[in-house]
C-alpha cells in the first residue's frame, strides 16, 4: 500500500512538472513578444498588482514595457521590499495616466524573494515567464549579487533601487539609485570629520550582514583619516540581535560621544530603547538603514530624538517634487515613504529617461534593450527624490551628493 | 527472468523515478516547453533531495536526532567554493574542477562528520541533537568572520577585517568575513545534480541494504542487542552518521556552484534550514528514502508555484505542511486513508479480473 501511494505521490509531481512546463509556454515563448498570446494572462496578473488593467488594455497601440521587481515582501526585511512595491506602483501609475515612456504603457510585476539569494533567483525566473523586459531590483544586497549574475548571462537590463554591495552591480548591464556601501562608510566619516560632531565614535555593527560590515570597514578606513578616534568597534550577530547592552556598556566605558551604527532600523530602535534606560546619551549617528526607524510599532519616537542620519532622502524636505511625493504615497498606503521607497520611485523615472534617451520600442528583444539602456544611462542627468543632477558612469555607479537629516519631534529634518 | 527480490526492485523504482523525472525534465527544455523558473529550480531541487536523503540516514536508518545538517552543507559549500576560486584560472575544464571540488567538500564535511561524532556518538538521547544544533551554528559563525586571502605568497587568514590579511598587491580575498565568497564558478548543472542524486541513492539504498546498514539498524532498534552480539555501536554509527555528513558536503559544494554568491546567513545554512531538512524527513516518512526524495521535491516547489497567491503565499504553504502532517500521520486520518486507499480498489479490481 505504502509503495503505491508513493508511486502515485511520484506520478503527480512528474504530472505537476509537466503541466507547470506546458501551461507557462505562452510565456516563455515571449521573447518575440507574442502579445495576443499573453494578453489575458497579463490582465489577470495586473489585476491581481492592483494597476489599472482596462487602461492597460485599451491602450496598446504603442505596446506594453513589462518592468520587473525583486524584494522581500516577507519575512525580517519586508518593509524595504513593500515600500519599494509601492512607490515603483505609485510611480508607473503616474507614467501610464501621462502617456507612457514612448508611447508604451508599463505594466510593473513585484515578486518576494524572502531576502534570499536563491528565492531571488527563482523570483527573477518566474518574471522572465512573465515576459519581464527590465528589472527594477533586487532590493536586498546579497540577492542583488546573485540575480546580477544571472541578469548577466541573459543581457537583460537593470537597475537596483537599493542593492548597496560593490558587486551587486559588478555587470555592465547593472546599475544602482542607491550609494555603494563604501560610499556611505567614508561620507559618514567625512561628514563626522569635516562638521567635528564628535572626535571619540563607537561602531556597533552586524557582523554578520554584508551591508553592516561593509560600511563599517570604509567608516573605519576614513575615519584615520578624518581625525576621528574609533574607542570601541562592538559587533553583533544575526542570532544576537535582541539584547546590545554589552556593546552599550563598553561604548559608555570608552568615553564614546557618537555611536556609529550603520545597521538596520529594528535593531537601532532596541538600542537607542537600552541607551535610555541605562542613561547612556551620545549622538546616534546612522546610516540609510536607519531609515524606517520612526515607523516602527511600540517605539516611543521620542527616543530617536535627535538621532542623525546620512540618507538620500527626506519626507519632509521642502521641494515641491519630494512634498507630492510623500503626500500622494501616504494617501494611498497609508505612512510616511521611506528612503527605499524613494529610491525605487526615482529607479522608475530613471528608467522612464534612459529609455526615451535611448528610443526603447516594445517590439525590441530584451537583449536589444540592454544594450540601448546601458549607452543611455551614461548620458542622462535626472533630477529624482534622492538628489539633483544624478548622473551614472559606465560601471553602474550613481554621482550625487549625499544629505544628513537629523529627527527631530518624531520627523526627519534636514540639517 | 530471474525474479528481482523485494529491496532491489525497490531501489530499482526509486532510481526509476528519478531517471524518469530526469528524461522528462530533458524533453520539456529541449523542447523549449519548460518555463525559466523551472530550469532555474531544478538544481535546488537536487540539492534538496540530496540533503533529505542523507540526513534520512541519520535520522531514519541510525535513529539518532540531528539538527545540524545545514553545518555540514555549510562546510561542504564553503569548501567547494574556497577550491574552485582559487582554481578558477589554473583547471580551465569546468567539469573537472567540479568533480575536483566535490571531492574536497565532500570529504571536508567528511572529515566534520567524524570529528563531531567521535565523542557524541558515544553518548545516548538527545546529545547529538543537541551538540549538532551547536555545530551548526558554530560552523556559521566561525564562516562570518574568518577573512582567507590568497597571493603570490600562499594563503593568509584573519579573524578581524579584510584589512588586517597584509597581502600583496596581486592578492585576491577569497572569503570575505560575513560578505561570503562571491564570483564562484557556476559549473553545476542539473544534468550533474540528478548524477549526484542518483549516486547519493546507490550509496544509501546499498549500505541500507548491505550487512553494514543492517548493524546500524539493529543499533536504532535495539542497542543492548546489538551489543550483545558483538556489534561494534560506535564504529557502525560514526560510518553513518559521517557519511551522511559527507553527503550533505556534496549538496553543499553543488549549492556553491549554483549561485554566483555564497553567504552563511542563518537562512541557508542555519538551524532554520536543517529544520526544513528535517521537516521533509520526517514528512516524506521517517526511513523511506524514496519518500523523503519526495517530500524535499514538493515543499521546495510548493511556494514557487504558490507566486500567483501573492500575500497569501507564505500562509496556504503552512496550511498545507500542517494538512500534510495530519494526512500521514495522524492515526484517523490513517485510518480514513486505508479505508479508501488505491491500493484497495486495485486489489478489488484485480480480484474481480481474477
Amino acid at each position: 500500500m505504502k509503495k503505491l501511494l508513493s508511486l502515485a505521490m511520484a506520478g503527480m509531481l512528474v504530472f505537476s512538472v509537466a503541466a507547470c512546463g506546458s501551461s507557462d509556454t505562452p510565456a516563455a515563448s515571449d521573447d518575440n513578444t507574442a502579445a495576443e498570446a499573453t494578453d489575458s494572462t497579463e490582465a489577470e496578473e495586473t489585476g491581481a498588482e492592483g494597476t489599472d488593467a482596462a487602461e492597460a488594455g485599451s491602450t496598446a497601440e504603442g505596446g506594453v514595457l513589462k518592468i520587473g521587481g525583486i524584494g522581500p515582501a516577507t519575512g525580517g526585511a519586508a518593509v524595504y521590499g513593500l515600500a519599494v512595491k509601492n512607490a515603483a506602483t505609485m510611480a508607473v501609475d503616474e507614467i501610464n495616466a501621462a502617456g507612457g515612456i514612448n508611447g508604451m504603457q508599463v505594466e510593473f510585476q513585484f515578486e518576494d524573494d524572502e531576502h534570499d539569494a536563491e528565492k531571488s533567483v527563482n523570483a527573477y525566473n518566474t518574471l522572465k515567464d512573465w515576459g519581464m523586459q527590465m528589472l527594477m531590483g533586487t532590493v536586498t544586497s546579497t540577492p542583488c549579487t546573485a540575480v546580477v549574475a544571472k541578469t548577466a548571462e541573459d543581457n537583460m537590463f537593470q537597475l537596483t533601487p537599493s542593492g548597496s554591495a560593490v558587486e551587486s552591480i559588478a555587470q555592465p548591464n547593472a546599475f544602482r539609485v542607491c550609494f555603494s556601501d563604501p560610499n556611505q562608510g567614508g561620507a559618514s566619516a567625512q561628514y563626522i570629520g569635516e562638521n567635528k560632531v564628535a572626535s571619540k565614535v563607537a561602531v556597533i555593527y552586524n557582523s554578520q550582514d554584508v551591508y553592516s560590515s561593509g560600511i563599517y570597514e570604509t567608516f573605519a578606513a576614513e575615519a584615520a583619516n578624518q581625525g576621528i578616534e574609533i574607542v570601541a568597534a562592538e559587533p553583533f550577530t544575526e542570532d544576537s540581535k535582541t539584547d546590545f547592552s554589552v556593546q552599550l556598556q563598553k561604548a559608555n566605558e570608552a568615553g564614546a560621544e557618537l555611536v556609529f551604527l550603520p545597521i538596520y532600523y529594528t535593531e537601532a530602535s532596541i538600542i537607542l530603547k537600552q541607551a535610555s534606560t541605562m542613561n547612556f546619551d551620545p549622538i546616534f549617528f546612522g546610516c540609510d538603514g536607519l531609515d524606517g526607524i520612526l515607523a516602527v510599532e511600540n517605539f516611543d519616537t521620542s527616543l530617536a530624538e535627535g538621532v542623525m542620519l546620512l540618507t538620500p532622502f527626506a519626507a519632509d524636505a521642502e521641494d515641491a517634487a519630494t512634498q507630492s511625493f510623500v503626500s500622494t504615497y501616504q494617501e494611498k498606503f497609508g505612512d510616511i515613504p521611506n528612503q527605499f521607497a524613494a529610491d525605487a520611485y526615482d529607479a522608475i523615472y530613471i528608467i522612464k529617461a534612459a529609455a526615451e534617451k535611448a528610443g526603447i520600442t516594445a517590439d525590441m528583444s530584451a537583449s536589444d534593450m540592454c544594450e540601448a539602456m546601458k549607452t543611455a544611462m551614461t548620458e542622462i542627468t535626472v533630477d529624482g527624490l534622492t538628489g539633483a543632477g544624478i548622473t551614472w558612469s559606465a560601471d553602474g555607479e550613481p554621482s550625487k551628493a549625499p544629505k544628513a537629516v537629523v529627527i527631530t519631534d518624531g520627523a526627519y529634518a534636514a540639517m | 527472468m530471474k525474479k528481482l527480490s523485494k529491496t532491489t526492485k525497490s531501489s530499482l523504482i526509486t532510481y526509476g523515478i528519478v531517471a524518469l523525472a530526469y528524461i522528462f525534465c530533458e524533453i520539456f527544455m529541449r523542447t523549449g516547453h519548460m518555463s525559466s523558473l523551472m530550469k532555474g529550480i531544478l538544481v535546488p531541487l537536487c540539492i534538496y533531495v540530496i540533503l533529505a536523503v542523507s540526513l534520512n540516514l541519520t535520522v531514519g536508518i541510525l535513529g539518532e536526532l540531528s539538527l545540524g545538517h545545514a553545518g555540514f552543507m555549510c562546510v561542504g559549500a564553503f569548501a567547494g567554493a574556497v577550491f574552485s576560486k582559487c582554481m578558477a584560472e589554473t583547471i580551465t575544464v569546468s567539469l573537472l574542477r567540479f568533480t575536483l571540488s566535490l571531492l574536497v567538500g565532500v570529504i571536508c564535511a567528511g572529515i566534520c562528520g567524524v570529528l563531531i561524532g567521535i565523542p557524541v556518538l558515544r553518548l545516548r538521547g538527545d546529545y547529538l541533537a543537541i551538540v549538532t544544533l551547536a555545530f551548526g551554528e558554530i560552523i556559521k559563525n566561525l564562516i562570518n568572520v574568518i577573512y582567507l586571502g590568497l597571493d603570490s605568497s600562499g594563503f593568509h587568514v584573519s579573524m578581524k577585517d579584510a584589512m588586517s590579511l597584509n597581502m600583496e598587491p596581486d592578492g585576491m580575498v577569497i572569503i570575505k568575513g560575513a560578505q561570503g565568497i562571491t564570483g564562484t564558478p557556476s559549473d553545476s548543472n542539473f544534468t550533474i545534480g540528478v548524477i549526484l542524486v542518483l549516486i547519493t541513492l546507490i550509496i544509501v539504498t546499498n549500505l541500507v541494504h548491505s550487512r553494514t546498514g543492517r548493524a546500524i539498524m539493529a543499533i536504532r532498534d535495539n542497542r543492548i542487542a546489538a551489543e550483545s552480539i558483538g556489534i561494534n555501536i560506535t564504529k557502525y554509527k560514526i560510518l553513518a552518521f559521517s557519511i551522511s555528513a559527507a553527503l550533505a558536503g556534496a549538496a553543499g559544494v553543488l549549492y556553491a556552484h549554483n549561485l554566483s554568491t555564497l553567504t552563511a546567513l542563518p537562512k541557508n545554512f542555519g538551524y532554520n534550514m536543517s529544520i526544513m531538512i528535517l521537516v521533509f524527513v520526517v514528512l516524506g516518512g521517517i526511513g523511506s528514502i524514496r519518500g523523503s526524495m519526495i517530500a524535499a521535491v514538493v515543499l521546495t516547489l510548493l511556494p514557487e508555484l504558490l507566486r500567483s497567491l501573492n500575500e497569501y503565499r507564505m500562509l496556504i504553504y503552512a496550511v498545507v505542511l500542517i494538512a500534510t502532517m495530519i494526512f500521514t500521520w495522524s492515526p484517523s486520518a490513517i485510518e480514513l486513508r486505508e479505508r479508501f486507499s488505491l491500493a484497495k480498489l486495485f486489489h478489488k479490481e484485480e480480484k474481480e479480473v481474477q
